[in-house]
């Protein structure tokens, strides 16, 4: 169970210089607004932006999440721990932000029930941000992820964790490398240690409110032979759902026969895009 | 919760849908293969152009170490074996003296003092019963029983999990499993359900197939249960653990709740073999478990959110059902009907039938007030076998839940209700093998959706439970 921490406010310790942001000089670095950070708990009622938290199983999503809420989310070392939603509540320079932590999954593509409450909640739930958390230590595996993610939405966060980790195996992850070829930006940290979340904060805090506005990669996934097909359905979609911001995936899960998506364009989930109309049919 | 939505689908979903299916039957090759064969390309090329691995990579020896000591096929079980019995000792040896430090506090001292000031304050004898003797000591009860135990096993484990050890014991399970027909990931749900079934039964989502998440449902009640651990540990502690001089009680106790975790785990194979070559045939999926790295727990944060969280969380449900159920148990004490009280009644009906499974009345009616939550049973037996024998002497009188200073205590009132060595073993056995309590019972319907399999999850383990104990009663007869 949760509980609301005591503290009202907390100051972030400052991060190591392993795991600075890629831009930004000392004045209007972020870590100087660490401060501003308020852990609200549960006390969600109003917020400004709604952030989801995605990722492998057992890469501390979890971990991320109560470090930001001040919540005390049972965090454990082994995949699999959350398998239903919890949610929590910061501010951040004045905003106030809900933070939705997700099951792990390791593909959006499947059809285990954790794994389907988390895709559920990118596409349907319509988070201002996502913050993909990738264990730096498997990054391989965990791109696959989060480039499914990047498939679904533009604005990402991948919040590079576990460097500690990495480091102690001796391997070196180059996250501004990683940041150009992805589109978005990559924050290493160790949150385990509270190391790189006033950076996380501030790109989260940048990416809501558009200050920074993300280009991802997208790759070629759809052979020649489909692209008509594609775009007869993307253009049908379009034109029956204007505001549906990720049409192309929607069309490609439709040519792969994915059951949940026919289901919800046939139960008018697709219609509904409001991520509050949505959050209640999910926790329901 | 509210409908999905109140607008219907657009009319154009079903064009679209259709001719999503016609251009689907043109499309040559498997199309899912192909989007994930590029996104794993990519994500190789993507992951080769950000790693680095300067000078010498420092190898994880001291994890591949471990890993093989602790997944060998040779000592993995031993060592798992011998960590939860190790568990257990140092639960049983350690709770000994905070439980009767509390009881003496709650019950000798806070009981008769809160007595006097309801009957100061003028209350009628049956107000007094009601609170006092009822919902009071019956929460008094459940908090000196189970609190220490929660607080010293609980840290324990909670340890062991941030340290990285349960995923190596799911390893070394997905064997059994797998050979029983059961998903390799039911070793997790396993694992969850030693803490509450409920939680167990939720865990279940990361099981895909529905086939093997009903296996691992219904099969889920054979984890003992945080409820089921203080009844456990006491009975083996006062009968068990009697039985053989003082210096060995606390191993042989410890011994005998470890057997009995352990035929909880051999029927959860046994069960879910037979499941999967009856009702429930099928393949078992092949799923890649991740080792993740053994990483230093961080003992003062696992100490502080295992005793806040987990400890006082599962308390404060054992004292919310302890306090009706306290109320409910001096109720039936204390209403008579014909010449005895409902309780009473109840027993003497159920007795023969209780005695020929090797248990007795007041074991069956302690199981059907407990419903709501495992945690009440051990304090509605003792409460009742005061009101069967009489022995007001040690107790307070019918329906009162009473004060005893030690287990000696304990073991000389359910000697004077009839209780033998075999009475002992099967309501351990009878609180391995029983219904699920009436939240798990709930969680299940709410996941399964259905009420067949909520059935059939709440009565196959208490036939079980009944078969398992009349098979040791005949046995216990032969022999004697």
């Amino acid at each position: 169970m949760t509980r609301a921490s005591s503290k009202s406010s907390v100051s972030l310790p400052v991060a190591n210089t392993d795991a600075a942001p890629a831009h930004d000089g000392c004045a209007s670095c972020s870590v100087y607004r660490a401060a501003n950070l308020k852990k609200l708990g549960v006390t969600m009622d109003t917020c400004d932006f709604v952030i989801a938290l995605a990722g492998n199983p057992n890469t501390g999503k979890s971990t991320v999440f109560n470090a930001l809420t001040g919540l005390r989310q049972h965090t454990g070392n082994w995949p699999g721990k959350t398998v239903a939603r919890a949610e929590g509540a910061y501010a951040y320079d004045g905003r106030r932000f809900k933070l939705v932590d997700l099951p792990g999954a390791y593909s959006l593509l499947s059809t285990s029930l954790d794994e389907q409450i988390a895709r559920d909640f990118i596409l349907f739930g319509q988070p201002d941000v996502t913050v993909a958390v990738a264990d730096a230590t498997r990054l391989e595996r965990n791109l696959n992820l989060v480039l499914q993610i990047l498939e679904i939405t533009d604005r990402v966060v991948v919040c590079l964790n576990l460097v500690d980790e990495a480091k102690r195996h001796g391997v070196t992850v180059d996250d501004r490398q990683l940041a150009r070829d992805l589109g978005v930006p990559v924050i290493p940290t160790s949150a385990r240690f509270g190391q790189g979340l006033p950076e996380l904060l501030q790109s989260i805090s940048a990416v809501a409110t558009g200050e920074i506005v993300c280009r991802p990669h997208r790759l070629a996934t759809e052979p020649d032979a489909i692209k008509p097909a594609l775009s007869d359905l993307v253009a049908q979609l379009r034109a029956a759902y204007p505001d549906l911001p990720n049409a192309r995936w929607v069309a490609l899960r439709l040519l792969g026969g994915d059951e949940s998506i026919v289901e919800a364009l046939r139960t008018g989930q697709l219609g509904t895009l409001q991520a509050s109309a949505i959050q209640e049919t999910l926790s329901a | 919760m509210n409908e999905p939505n109140t607008s219907a689908a657009p009319p154009q979903a079903e064009a679209i849908l259709a001719s999503a299916t016609q251009w689907r039957r043109r499309i040559h090759g498997d199309l899912h293969e192909h989007i994930v064969e590029a996104i794993y390309g990519r994500a190789s090329n993507l992951a080769d152009r950000a790693i680095s691995r300067p000078g010498h990579a420092a190898r994880p020896t001291f994890d591949r170490t471990l890993d093989r000591i602790l997944t060998s096929r040779l000592w993995g079980f031993p060592i798992m074996i011998l960590l939860f019995a190790v568990m257990f000792w140092l639960t049983i040896t350690g709770a000994n003296v905070p439980s009767s430090w509390l009881a003496w506090l709650l019950m000798d001292q806070g009981h008769p003092w809160l007595h006097g000031l309801f009957e100061s304050a003028g209350a009628p004898w049956w107000i007094t019963g009601l609170i006092v003797d009822g919902m009071y000591l019956g929460t008094a009860w459940v908090i000196s029983v189970m609190l220490p135990p929660m607080a010293i096993f609980f840290p324990m484990f909670t340890l062991l999990e941030d340290f990285g050890y349960l995923p190596r014991v799911a390893f070394n399970l997905d064997r059994l499993f797998k050979a029983s027909g059961a998903h390799g990931k039911q070793a997790m749900t396993t694992m969850m359900g030693f803490g509450c079934n409920a939680a167990g039964v939720i865990a279940t989502r990361i099981i895909d197939s529905p086939r093997e998440r009903l296996l691992a449902i219904i099969t889920n009640n054979f984890a003992l249960c945080n409820g089921r651990w203080p009844t456990q540990i006491l009975i083996a502690t006062v009968f068990l653990g009697a039985l053989v001089p003082a210096s060995l009680a606390g191993l042989v106790s410890a011994a005998a709740v470890t057997g009995v975790a352990l035929l909880g785990v051999l029927l959860t194979f046994l069960v879910g073999w037979g499941l999967s070559r009856t009702v429930l045939k099928g393949e078992v999926s092949t799923f890649s478990l991740e080792l993740p790295p053994y990483r230093p727990p961080r003992i003062l944060q696992t100490l502080y959110t295992s005793l806040i969280d987990r400890t006082l969380f599962v308390l404060w449900r054992a004292i919310v059902f302890a306090l009706p159920a306290g109320a409910i148990i001096w109720l039936v004490a204390n209403i008579h009907v014909a010449g005895d009280s409902l309780a009473g009644h109840f027993i003497h009906l159920t007795n023969p039938l209780g005695l020929f499974f090797g248990l007795n009345g007041v074991i069956l009616l302690a199981y059907i007030i407990a419903i709501p939550a495992n945690e009440i049973v051990i304090p509605t037996v003792l409460m009742l076998t005061v009101m069967v024998t009489g022995s007001h002497d040690v107790g307070a009188g019918a329906g009162v839940m009473f004060e005893l200073e030690s287990n000696d205590a304990v073991h000389q009132l359910l000697a004077a209700g009839g209780w033998t060595t075999l009475t002992a073993v099967n309501l351990m056995l009878f609180s391995l093998l029983h219904n699920p309590c009436s939240t798990t019972i709930y969680t299940i319907y709410k996941e399964t959706g259905s009420a067949r399999w909520t059935i059939v999850s709440t009565l196959l383990p208490l036939v079980l439970g009944f078969v398992v104990c009349g098979l040791t009663a005949t046995i216990w007869r032969l022999v004697h």
